[in-house]
């Protein structure tokens, strides 16, 4: 199962969290907070909104919430 | 218009608390439903792995499925906009559903307390990380310090060093002496045993007892943390920071529902039943007690639901025992006053707006605090510094507005960054 990550294709497995799949590709800061910092996840659960990213076109998407579909398009810091 | 699905019961939450609720209550042939925003129902200890469920959660759902309880996998309720009606966005969209009586089984989350270097990329929950790896982290050879106090440390701990991981320390807030009293506790309550022997020597001569996290380091994500025991500094490097000091009780969805807050928990009656009529709650929410408690608050709920009073009744000491064994939880892993003092005036306690330390410091509650900084007004709605400040400062936390949690646009007929505002 391959998912694209900023422009780049990627293998995953199956079963793997967009969150996962990021930190495993060596993405830790997932986006960039109100003045700039970057940020990952920390609850692992959806409750922090830390890990916020653009899957398939819509924004401020939960990485941790939602399993990798073959050749979903991943943006981070968007 | 959203279509009306209408049940007797209707349990949000499906995890130990909330699948105990809707097993009980349509083991007597009511139209039970069970909704959880997980793509999986297991709730937080019985978290799916890689996308399959342990044996022992697939029998229960199974169960379920047996007794005909309509499951809503992946669905957040995030409004209820009249009496009896709830509103979710799932996978089929929004949707309401109505309800005779409802089981709030919602949960808890970890409590984090801001130290400088906390909002780095790779630090994280306890149980945090551990999900992740259950969503499919690749811990292998990574250094991890794990930090703060509970029996979670420790479980996870060991989870982490059979996937792989390379522990150094497992840094414990609470004094040996504390700890070794609710080792003697354990022995009271032989289902708990099992779970604390399994944990094994390796972890002994990893864990620092009376130890904690003074500050993260790194410059693109955390590098090392320092660490504080017995009036002395230690510096250990690490990949990732797993740090969380025990759990508070998700109380929103409840509050949105008008039940009754006493000192943080939603306050419930001998029979789970919270200040509204027909609305009950069990699990973490009413009190932070393990799996157990929440499987037996949970079971009581459900019976309760469909009238069955007596049989509820009959499980009332079984629950007090699992309440007696939180409490002497409660007492060992109380936590220490110099945690609350680690924040320097830079450092960041409201991570969805950036708000500081220093910047907190002149207001006297989260409501005023809320006016002039935005602390708490983020997309998290507060879940991760109302907690925090209200052990820094002791603020009590303000009222819930809906949306619960952000869903999308479609959900609501309006952009998602207005909602965030
Ligand atoms: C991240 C984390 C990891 C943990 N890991 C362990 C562990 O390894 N071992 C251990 O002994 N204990 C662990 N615990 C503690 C454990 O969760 C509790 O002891 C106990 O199991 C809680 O059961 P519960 O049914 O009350 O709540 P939970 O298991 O938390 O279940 C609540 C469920 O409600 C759902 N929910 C909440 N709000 C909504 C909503 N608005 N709409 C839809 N669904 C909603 C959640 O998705 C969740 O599945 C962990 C806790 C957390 C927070
Ligand atoms: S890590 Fe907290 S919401 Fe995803």
């Amino acid at each position: 199962m391959t998912v694209r990550i900023n422009g780049k294709e990627f293998e995953v497995s199956p079963g793997t969290s967009v969150a996962a799949a990021l930190l495993n590709i060596g993405y830790s800061g997932f986006r960039r907070s109100e003045t700039g910092e970057s940020r990952g996840p920390v609850c692992g659960m959806g409750i922090c909104l830390e890990c916020r990213v653009q899957i398939g076109g819509v924004r401020h998407v939960r990485a941790c919430m939602v399993t990798c579909q073959d050749h979903m398009e991943i943006e981070t810091d968007a | 218009m959203p279509e009306l699905d209408r049940f007797d019961v209707v349990v949000v939450g499906a995890g130990p608390a909330g699948l105990a609720a809707a097993n009980a209550a349509a083991g007597f042939g009511a139209r039970v439903a069970l909704i959880d925003e997980n793509e999986l129902p297991g709730g937080q200890i019985y978290r799916a792995s890689r996308g399959s469920i342990s044996a022992s959660v697939r029998e229960v759902i199974e169960d379920l499925s047996k007794k005909s309880v309509v499951r809503f996998d992946g669905s957040t309720v995030f409004e209820a906009p009249s009496d009896g009606v709830l509103r979710l966005w799932g996978p089929r969209g929004t949707q309401d559903i109505g309800y005779r009586s409802l089981v709030l089984a919602v949960g808890g989350r970890e409590l984090f307390l801001p130290f400088p270097g906390w909002t780095l990329p790779n630090a994280m929950g306890i149980g945090g990380l551990q999900a992740l790896v259950k969503a499919g982290l690749d811990v292998r050879e990574k250094r991890v310090v794990v930090a703060g106090t509970g029996p979670l440390l420790l479980a996870v701990g060991a989870y982490l060093l059979e996937h792989g991981a390379r522990v150094p320390i497992i840094l414990e807030q609470a004094p040996l002496k504390d700890l070794a009293l609710f080792g003697a506790g354990l022995v009271r309550y032989p289902a708990k045993i099992g779970q604390g022997i399994s944990l094994g020597r390796h972890i002994a001569t990893r864990l620092r007892a009376g130890a904690w996290v003074e500050r993260a380091e790194g410059s693109r994500a955390v590098e090392s943390v320092t660490w504080r025991k017995g009036g002395k500094s230690f510096q250990t490097e690490c990949d990732f920071l797993a740090c969380a000091y025990g759990f508070v009780p998700n109380v929103e969805l409840p509050q949105l529902l008008g039940c009754e807050i006493q000192d943080g928990f939603v306050k419930v009656d001998d029979q789970q039943l919270t200040s509204v009529k027909g609305v009950f709650c069990a699990g973490e929410p009413t009190g932070i007690g393990g799996v157990d408690l929440s499987q037996v608050e949970g079971r009581i709920a459900g019976l309760v639901a469909i009238g069955q009073d007596d049989q509820a009744e009959a499980l009332f000491g079984k629950r007090e025992s699992w309440k007696r064994f939180a409490r002497s939880m409660d007492r060992a892993f109380a936590l220490r006053h110099e945690l609350m003092e680690l924040s320097t005036p830079d450092t960041i306690v409201c991570r969805c707006e950036d708000v500081r330390a220093g910047d907190l410091v002149a207001w006297e509650s989260s409501r005023t605090a809320k006016l002039q900084t935005r602390c708490g007004m983020g997309p998290c709605q507060g879940r991760i510094c109302g907690p925090a400040t209200q052990k820094l400062f002791g603020w009590t936390q303000g009222s819930v507005r809906p949306p619960l949690s952000p869903v999308p646009l479609s959900a609501l007929g309006r952009p998602l960054d207005e909602i965030e505002n």
